[in-house]
């Protein structure tokens, strides 16, 4: 297997106001989908579960994690790569989702978030009677 | 008359065009500086993962973000004060019918060594994973730590 790339963390999109300090992210998202459901991966470090905020309303999916500086006070920083800060994205879906099925779980920073789809209607034949 | 010249004022009559750009390239880099915080940002080394290193009074503290990583696929070691930090991020194979709309996360291997400023205790050096996080206790070696003299 290849050796992993650095990424510098990607800045939220300045049209998202925040109303508190500090700087928002966004996280690296794997989004893929199955007949069945839509599954969204999403790598969120420092993110505890109770931290975590997922809202779907209308077809709009937003994500929002909050992260405490994990430096306490004394500490003095001697060398720093990356910054951290809160997690914020937003998501338009086009399919219907079944709200009451959505599955979420945060293991080790990442969030793994299933959508199952509504299932379809099912088609059904309406016979006509002579009258 | 005193004449005095101000730290960065431009010399009257400049020597070269150039001058003033190197100037304001410096202002430029001071003022980036200050809105981003207090922290000079360190360019970064440019290998996987990116760290973070602060010391307090008796610890070095070494941060990575390694988000799927649990603490037994890491491998920790240190050397002196040379400390290094290896593993492989892998994603789960998904559903092969599963077609992707988006693809940022990265797997792969990585391995990255980190020079400590000072001498750190080798024995008591001190490793946890949350949340993704890695964080790397390495306490001061005795020599290393500030001693408080007192003045008879």
């Amino acid at each position: 297997m290849a050796d992993i790339q650095v990424k510098e963390k990607q800045e939220s999109a300045p049209s998202v106001e925040q109303t508190t300090p500090g700087r928002t992210f966004m996280p690296a998202v794997d989004i893929f989908e199955t007949e069945r459901e839509i599954t969204l991966i999403a790598d969120m470090p420092g993110v505890s579960p109770d931290h975590l905020d997922i809202d779907l309303r209308e077809n709009t999916l937003t994500l929002a994690g909050d992260v405490a500086a994990p430096e306490s006070a004394e500490e003095t920083h001697v060398l720093q790569e990356y910054e951290t800060g809160k997690y914020f994205r937003q998501f338009t879906l086009s399919e219907v989702i079944d709200q009451g099925k959505i599955d979420a779980k945060l293991n080790d920073g990442v969030l793994r978030l299933s959508l199952p789809k509504v299932e379809k209607a099912k088609p059904r034949k309406i016979t006509v009677q002579p009258g | 008359m005193i004449v005095r010249r101000m730290y960065n004022t431009p010399n009257w009559g400049w020597r070269s065009p150039f001058d003033e750009l190197e100037l304001l390239r410096n202002r430029m880099n001071t003022l980036s500086r200050t809105l981003s915080g207090d922290t000079p940002h360190t360019r970064s080394a440019g290998v996987f993962p990116l760290i973070n290193v602060t010391e307090d009074k008796d610890n070095y503290r070494v941060r990575a973000e390694l988000p799927g990583l649990s603490a037994d696929q890491l491998d920790i070691s240190i050397t002196g004060n040379s400390l290094a930090i290896s593993g492989e991020r892998k994603i789960s194979e998904e559903d092969k019918e599963a077609k992707y709309h988006r693809r940022e996360r990265e797997s792969g291997k990585f391995s990255r060594m980190i020079e400590l400023p000072d001498q750190v205790d080798g024995e008591k050096v001190a490793a946890q994973m949350a949340n993704g996080i890695l964080t790397v206790t390495l306490p001061k070696a005795e020599t290393a730590k500030p001693r408080q003299i007192k003045v008879q």
